[in-house]
């Protein structure tokens, strides 16, 4: 395989990763952004998010999805149905989910310092945890092929050793909407606005009438939604899940958002993707078992020159 | 804005009884009782620490009392939620302004409005934007990026935006030049001129007595004095302790 065509083929599996990373980035830095918490039980929440998709998918896979035999055979009209169903369950369930976790393991200890919340985040983490064990075991399970590997590259006619399938594809046109109809909705929308002056200023927001419970919950619904698709899409993608995703998924997303500058949403995106590109830069030229290193040196090294992150915005703005 | 064309003073619409507010296990009202008659202009003087944000916070619901009642037209508010405070007509431009920096002026306004979402809206920015027109120059401008008078300038027109019937103002004179100080009280005046009931607290105790009907003198935690505010400017004590004589 030529150079070239080896880098281009690892961005494209960077890019494809990293808008998943971004989906769940944006939960950490949404809820960072306003209640200034590491929602470390997030990573779990989208792991459980993969997990009811499956359930869903295995429950109406007899009669009505006809998984795709050969790699690349297309699925059959019905099939997408069942997967935006699929989605459409996944993101509700992680949002209820994620609006439960914040309104009975966080809230009350809002008033109670930085340490009390993040203490019960992890807390929850385990107990997630500890579900997904229980309901789909300890080893990895299979997620289904519904989506099919057919290389569009060579389907335009292109003689390539670059390979851009159809999954490939599948991630960016789900993840890509997703994340604009989010930044619209908080960029535009009345909620969203309410959002971040909550986010900047709470005291004040609470003088211009924004109910403040009601807000961090629909930030936590939100990001829970994204984390959700996220499973879903991470299911399909990698055809396999396990009750330990959440962790390393998680781990990845969190220092995504960290390193775009937690707190900000445009920080998450460019996090999200810049994380996915270099592991898999660093599994292609030097060696997996290296990326994790390579990951968290880049971080410390970011951290170092810019501590708010890159896109982070020094706090002390003008009062 | 001549005086003649205000609106009569009404009867009382805001009354505070007694309240006891704790930061911790700071005593920081200790019994404080006041009244606040429709479309006056009252003030509430004291210095540094005294209570008078203390007051307003408790009035906002931002702060609870531990004992002592809050009510507004006949109707207690000492339970009530922060939030609905505002949609009963209370708003409140804060100490330090608060804009929120990383909103655009225009963005500031509109979360002014967030409880209301009719057509009067479009009229209420008008109206602001006419008190203010320097902050019609700035609409797209972060609100971290203004100066200090601007700042305060948006802190009043977002707090209009509310539609209040009782505004409460926190200091709006601090740190503002002398000229900027004479915009913004002429815009108090003809807020109130508009029939809204204002509490202002200041430091600039000239500076307010200046536009009140009445007054009340804030020390550790207690009211000390009330009066109206032509008779408080002649009052000695207050003439020594806050309009700098003697």
């Amino acid at each position: 395989m030529a150079g070239f065509e080896f880098l281009l083929q690892q961005l494209v599996t960077g890019i494809a990763n990293g808008m998943l990373i971004t989906l769940i980035a944006i939960g950490y830095t949404l809820v960072y952004g306003i209640i200034e918490m590491i929602n470390f039980a997030h990573g779990d929440v989208f792991m459980l998010g993969a997990f009811s998709a499956l359930t869903f998918l295995q429950l109406v896979g007899a009669q009505a999805v006809r998984r795709v035999r050969n790699v690349d055979q297309a699925p059959s009209p019905e099939t997408y149905l069942w997967l935006v169903l699929a989605m459409i369950l996944a993101m509700v369930f992680c949002a209820a989910l994620n609006v439960m976790i914040e309104r009975f393991a966080y809230r009350r200890l809002r008033r109670g310092g930085r340490m009390a919340p993040l203490i019960s985040a992890i807390g929850v983490s385990f107990m997630l945890q500890n579900v997904g064990l229980y309901w789909k075991g300890a080893s990895p399970v299979n997620f289904p092929r519904f989506i099919p590997q057919i290389d569009l590259v060579k389907e335009i006619g292109i003689d390539s050793f670059v390979r851009f399938t159809t999954k490939d594809l599948f991630v960016i046109v789900v993840t890509v909407p997703l994340v604009i109809a989010l930044t619209v909705f908080i960029q535009r929308t009345k909620l969203g606005k309410a959002m971040r002056a909550t986010a900047q200023d709470r005291d004040a927001a609470q003088l211009m009438g924004i109910d403040i419970n009601r807000t961090i919950a629909l930030t936590f619904l939100l990001g829970g939604a994204l984390a959700g698709a996220a499973g879903l899409v991470s299911g399909l993608y990698n055809n396999t899940a396990n009750f330990q995703m959440g962790f390393s998924y998680g781990l990845n997303s969190f220092t995504a958002a960290v390193l775009g500058g937690i707190g900000n949403l445009n920080g998450a995106m460019l996090g999200g993707v810049f994380i996915g590109v270099l592991a898999a830069l660093s599994d292609g030229y030097i060696d997996p078992r290296w990326t994790p290193v390579v990951i968290f040196g880049t971080l410390n090294l970011v951290l170092i020159l810019r501590p708010t992150g890159i896109l982070g915005q020094e706090s002390a703005e003008r009062a | 804005m001549t005086l003649q064309s205000r609106p009569p003073i009404g009867p009382v619409v805001l009354e505070i009884d007694d309240i006891h507010t704790y930061y911790g296990n700071i005593h920081a009202l200790q019994g404080v009782s006041m009244n606040v008659r429709e479309h006056e202009i009252v003030t509430l003087l004291g210095s540094n620490g005294a209570g008078k944000s203390t007051t307003l916070r408790t009035i906002s619901g931002i702060l609870r009392p531990r004992t002592g009642s809050v009510t507004l037209r006949g109707k207690r508010i000492d339970n009530v939620a922060a939030h609905d405070i505002v949609r009963m007509g209370v708003c409140q431009s804060p100490e330090g302004r608060h804009v929120f920096p990383r909103l655009t002026v225009d963005e500031n306004l509109d979360m002014g409005a967030f409880i209301h979402s009719d057509a009067q809206v479009a009229d209420d920015r008008n109206r602001v934007l006419t008190l203010f027109p320097r902050l019609r120059e700035r609409l797209k401008q972060r609100a971290g990026t203004l100066s200090g008078g601007e700042q305060q300038m948006l802190a009043i027109a977002r707090a209009m935006m509310g539609r209040p019937t009782v505004l409460l103002l926190d200091e709006p004179s601090m740190g503002l030049s002398p000229l900027l100080t004479d915009v913004i009280f002429d815009a108090i005046k003809e807020i109130n001129a508009t029939g809204v009931t204002v509490v202002v607290v200041e430091q600039n105790a000239q500076l307010a007595l200046s536009i009140a009907d009445r007054g009340y003198v804030m020390q550790t935690g207690r009211i000390v004095l009330t009066d109206s505010a032509a008779a408080l400017t002649q009052n000695e004590t207050v003439r020594k302790a806050y309009l700098g004589e003697g």
